[in-house]
């Protein structure tokens, strides 16, 4: 095993590498395949939502349908997609920027991916099993309670699942950056994208549990007849509204501070200067995520918390438009006078900047609280999150993948086409979106199945989806420079953006140990300094030794098996008391293996110092 | 770490265990005294809104202390799991005042 040479293994041999693998790349592969195809579907989802409203009164799907489409629409893009697609920047680039050579739990890392993959699998299994769930992603009581069918359930078990991968994924990197990073890299000298990933993962940390709290109670509400969300038993329906968005907006500040942090890198590299304030930098995302706790309400101004708490969270949220807003003016520094390649990543950020600024001045209008109550639950909301959201954290996924594609597969994307995936899907996403704030300022309300003519909805709707095809357009030829590049590409070798962090030293793709020799570092941008000093390589800062690696293991993937399995099971234990003996199997798989992985030592293996010298794991 | 007996590092480290020591003792002897005040307090039936505060304020103490004196949080290298565990406190502490005053009162 120590000598990986480069040979061809059979496609069995490369299915159960990834099935057992703990190596951070290769998770950031599986993360990138599995958050893929669930962004793919809940873009065919929001495509049959737009085709039912392309106009008034259409009979496209029914409403039943339409109910599950939306909730799964939004349910899948937050924790199936977006979630994992973030988990693969963290997991490919995270380990690399630090100059360590992997997570610090990498059995862990891999426990995480198939918890959230057995998780998304669960929820998506609704759909054939008579209906999704049909009561909005926020799933607020008691809708969501009353709910009639499985398919909330599969909401419930599915999300606990995949929740719990999650979290673990973040104390993963948590205990990452704080105890691997190499000698010289200090805090104020780790780059943008760790430092994001920091503050999301501290944000993981203290966010999740709250989801998981909710979950349980719903859970017991729905499966095993507890009354906490029903009033006539004493019970109260607005504490899952405070428990999920307790945990729902910190999410959504999990999913864009990465991607802030991802773009502060992409314009220091392609404007050839170190990013401008730097400590501001810092100090802005390290505020957004400690006022991200403190504004769930804003969610909530109608709910009648009465005038106080409506005040002190619209001011609240007001507050965070001040250090987003020395963000976009640190980003326009850097770039002003620098020396600017318009690469795709590039691009995308630069597309981002005002997409994202369009997006914060809609929140900061729905922040204030008297005027929310005209905005509440109309399209003006689903235009506003739908600009932070997409404007900001899918052009930072395509633009983190696009950056990092060289780390994750060895080859650049093909520049042409990416422009060409990059023109669609932005002016469709303005077309979308922006049209949908105007259609909620004249009273269309969210999350309804028709329209009626005349009333001057028509016009907005048509270019709304019409939008809708063009982003599906850019995402279509993405696709196909995948493709293209797979097969027609030349290997880039290292370094081929020019780049300033410690990701760039390493070959693309990275051997499976990372770093031969752990780098010094003397700098924030530490390849840019040794650069700028003439040395183009980073110092080591050990000599040359034997490098100790975890093994592979097939233990997480029973552990979640066994979750999965044990879920279906507690889901129809409803109808008929015998699937309670699913359920307990299931949980005993999973205790089975917990307990195999405990009792087993399982010391992993050294690479050897002569190994090395001889260029083992250098593709 | 090679400490030899007579050197500077050697007797500083033996002075400073003894302080731990004297600490350790001493916090301890608090926080049986702050249980038998608070056992005290509830067999003597003084008033609730007087007995309920006090024995949370000990608590509060008697917790500080735990930490700082027992698991050696007071020592150096215990920045980060301080900022970790107050940023945690400060978490659970504002959704618990949020349910306290505009959900169950």
């Amino acid at each position: 095993m120590s000598t990986a040479t480069v040979q061809k293994r059979g496609f069995g041999a490369t299915l159960w590498d990834y099935l057992t693998t703990v190596d951070h790349k290769k998770i950031a592969i599986l993360y990138l395949v599995a958050g893929g195809f669930f962004f793919l579907l809940g873009g065919l989802e929001a495509l049959i939502i737009r085709i039912q409203l392309i106009k008034p009164d259409n009979e496209f799907i029914s409403a039943g349908l339409y109910n599950q489409m939306f909730t799964m629409h939004g349910t899948t893009m937050i924790f199936l997609a977006a979630m994992p697609l973030i988990f693969t920047l963290m997991n490919i680039a995270l380990p690399l920027q630090i100059g360590a050579r992997d997570v610090a739990f990498p059995f862990l890392n891999s426990l995480g991916f198939w918890l959230f993959a057995f998780g998304g699998v669960l929820l998506n299994l609704s759909w054939f099993f008579g209906g999704a769930p049909d009561a909005g992603w926020t799933a607020y009581a008691p809708l969501s309670v009353q709910s009639p069918g499985h398919g909330m359930d599969f909401y419930v078990m599915g999300l606990q699942i995949s929740g719990a991968g999650t979290l673990i994924g973040g104390i993963n990197f948590l205990v990452t950056i704080v105890n691997m990073r190499a000698p010289g890299m200090t805090y104020m000298r780790m780059p943008m994208f760790t430092w994001a990933s920091f503050v999301t993962s501290i944000l993981i940390l203290f966010a999740f549990p709250a989801l998981t709290v909710g979950l349980i109670l719903m859970m017991f509400d729905r499966m095993f007849g507890a009354n906490f969300f029903d009033p006539t038993m004493g019970g109260n329906v607005i504490i899952w509204e405070h428990l999920f968005w307790i945990f729902g907006h910190p999410e959504v500040y999990i999913l864009i501070l990465p991607v802030f942090g991802l773009f502060s890198d992409v314009i220091s590299t392609f404007s050839k200067k170190r990013l401008f304030g730097y400590s501001a930098m810092v100090f802005a995302t390290v505020l957004i995520g400690f006022l991200g706790f403190m504004v769930w309400a804003h969610h909530m101004f109608t709910t009648g918390l009465g005038a106080v708490a409506n005040s002190i969270f619209a001011v609240a949220t007001m507050a965070i438009a001040v250090p987003t807003g020395i963000k976009i003016f640190n980003w326009l520094f850097t770039m002003w006078g620098g020396n600017i390649r318009m690469t795709v990543p590039m691009l995308w950020a630069v597309g981002f900047i005002p997409s994202f600024t369009i997006g914060g001045f809609g929140g900061v209008m729905l922040a204030v609280a008297a005027a929310d109550y005209q905005y509440h639950d109309t399209y003006f909301v689903v235009g506003h999150f739908h600009y932070v959201i997409v404007g900001g954290v899918v052009f930072g996924i395509f633009a983190g993948i696009t950056y990092w594609w060289p780390l994750l597969f060895g080859k650049v994307l093909n520049e042409k086409l990416g422009k060409i995936a990059f023109w669609p899907f932005f002016i469709g996403f303005h077309m979308t979106f922006f049209i949908q704030h105007i259609l909620g300022l004249m009273g269309m309300p969210r999350r309804y199945w028709k329209f009626q003519p005349n009333e001057s909805l028509d016009i907005g709707n048509l270019v709304s989806t019409i939008g809708a095809f063009l982003m599906a357009i850019g995402t279509i030829v993405f696709i196909i420079n995948i493709i293209y590049t797979a097969l027609k590409e030349e290997k880039c070798g290292t370094d081929p953006w020019d780049g300033r962090t410690l990701e760039w030293t390493v070959p693309s793709p990275p051997p499976f140990y990372n770093f031969k020799q752990i780098p010094l570092v003397r700098g924030l941008d530490a390849l840019w300094v040794e650069k700028v000093q003439g040395n183009g390589e980073m110092t080591p800062a050990e000599p040359l030794g034997d490098i100790h690696m975890p093994n592979n293991t097939f233990i997480p993937f029973m552990i979640s098996l066994g979750l999965f399995i044990a879920g279906i099971g507690f889901i129809y234990q409803v109808d008929n008391k015998q699937w309670l003996i699913v359920g307990i199997a299931g949980l005993l798989i999973t205790f089975i293996s917990m307990f195999v992985r405990s009792m087993k030592d399982d010391l992993g293996y050294h690479v050897h110092k002569e190994d090395l010298e001889k260029g083992a794991g250098s593709k | 770490m090679e400490k030899y007996a007579g050197s500077t590092s050697y007797e500083f480290q033996k002075e400073k265990n003894k302080q731990d020591m004297k600490f350790q003792l001493v916090t301890f002897a608090c926080m049986i005294v702050f249980t038998l005040i608070s056992f005290g307090l509830v067999i003597a039936e003084f008033n609730p809104m007087f007995t309920i505060p006090i024995i949370l304020l000990l608590a509060c103490v008697q917790v500080g202390f735990q930490l700082y004196y027992f698991m050696h949080m007071s020592h150096k290298g215990h920045s980060l799991p301080s900022v970790f565990l107050y940023s945690g406190i400060f978490v659970a502490f504002i959704t618990i005042l949020a349910m306290v005053t505009i959900v169950w009162w």
